[in-house]
């Protein structure tokens, strides 16, 4: 019965991976949102791009983390 | 965990027997100088970082050969990278982060052929990378700024109220970087080897056996993508890191 409830556990943390997934499109979209208007400016910005979406993704990673944990480890 | 999916569903193999560390030789248990299949492709990344610059780079043309111009391309671009964030006080320790990118990229890449094991996937060796970056980091910074470095955590352009609030979030998210360091490249290399796993697993049902086929070579055309990805965002982020310890004035 633990284990079943671990279970469930795990997949309402992977929802966080989808929460990120919508962190990380919000990051590109406004990105190429805003390359499109001024495209001169887009590439020297790319660096700050890929930066903000390890942030984004990452806690979709933490989210991974957890399912994992509360399907092994715990 | 390879006995009990065999019981329940038949499978051949459990998505996650490929981070099993096992020893080289033998079947004994595994102490810390034990010979596994972890070191040896550490070994393996370490030997290919080294020969792609030493061998590369031997014969020193104006005109480069192919393997060295690969070598070259790396250097710009990371020469490039590290002097456009962090400035040009920051060439000074361009080598280590040029030796942390290349060794991550060779780990991430080394880990896509079938059967080799993944070290950047385990956060035993990714958490030596990430620590290794906010101590030499922690500690530049208080060596070149003294207290100043403190300066980091106080947003003195914030207002009065509002600065001790700040210098809470700042302390925390600043003792955080190494894990989250450390975990995305973990969790997102382990996670994409799963991936690849659990649709081979779906590939051995003959029905969907095409359709799962043409999604694993997908998902690796993904990989190859994501890794070269990480290997990038560690790199940039110990690069904004060192910025910060080297002008921590806001």
């Amino acid at each position: 019965m633990e284990g079943d409830l671990a279970h469930i556990g795990a997949g309402i943390a992977a929802i966080g991976s989808g929460l990120a997934a919508l962190g990380v499109g919000n990051v590109a979209g406004n990105y190429l949102a805003g390359a499109l208007r001024n495209p001169s400016a887009a590439a020297g910005q790319t660096a700050t791009l890929f930066i903000g979406l390890a942030f984004a993704e990452a806690l979709g990673i933490f989210a991974f983390l957890v399912s994992l944990l509360l399907m092994f480890a715990v | 965990m390879a006995t009990e999916s065999a019981s329940e569903g038949g499978l051949v193999f459990h998505p996650l027997d490929q981070f099993i560390v096992k020893p080289l030789f033998g079947d004994g248990a595994v102490a810390w100088y034990t010979p596994t299949n972890v070191t040896l492709w550490l070994a393996i990344a370490v030997l290919a970082t080294a020969a792609l610059f030493v061998l590369g780079s031997r014969g020193r043309a104006i005109v480069p050969t192919r393997v060295q111009s690969i070598g070259e391309l790396f250097y710009g671009f990371i020469y490039k990278m590290v002097e456009d964030v962090c400035g040009r006080d920051g060439v000074k320790y361009f080598p280590y982060i040029m030796t942390l990118f290349v060794f991550i990229l060779f780990s991430n890449y080394l880990a896509l052929i079938p059967m080799s094991y993944s070290p950047t996937s385990m956060i035993a060796v990714t958490v030596v990378l990430g620590f290794g970056v906010f101590i030499a980091v922690t500690i530049l910074g208080l060596v070149k700024n003294g207290t100043e470095f403190l300066g980091l955590f106080w947003m003195s352009d914030a207002p009065l109220f509002l600065r001790p609030v700040i210098a809470v979030i700042e302390v925390i998210s600043y003792f955080v970087r190494p894990v989250s360091l450390s975990i995305r490249l973990a969790g997102n290399i382990a996670a994409g080897h799963v991936v690849l796993k659990v649709f081979a697993t779906f590939a051995a049902a003959a029905v969907i056996s095409p359709a799962a086929i043409v999604g694993i070579v997908a998902i690796y055309g993904l990989e190859i993508l994501v890794c070269g990805i990480q290997a990038y965002v560690f790199t940039i982020l110990t690069c904004v890191y060192l910025k910060d310890a080297l002008h921590p004035a806001h």
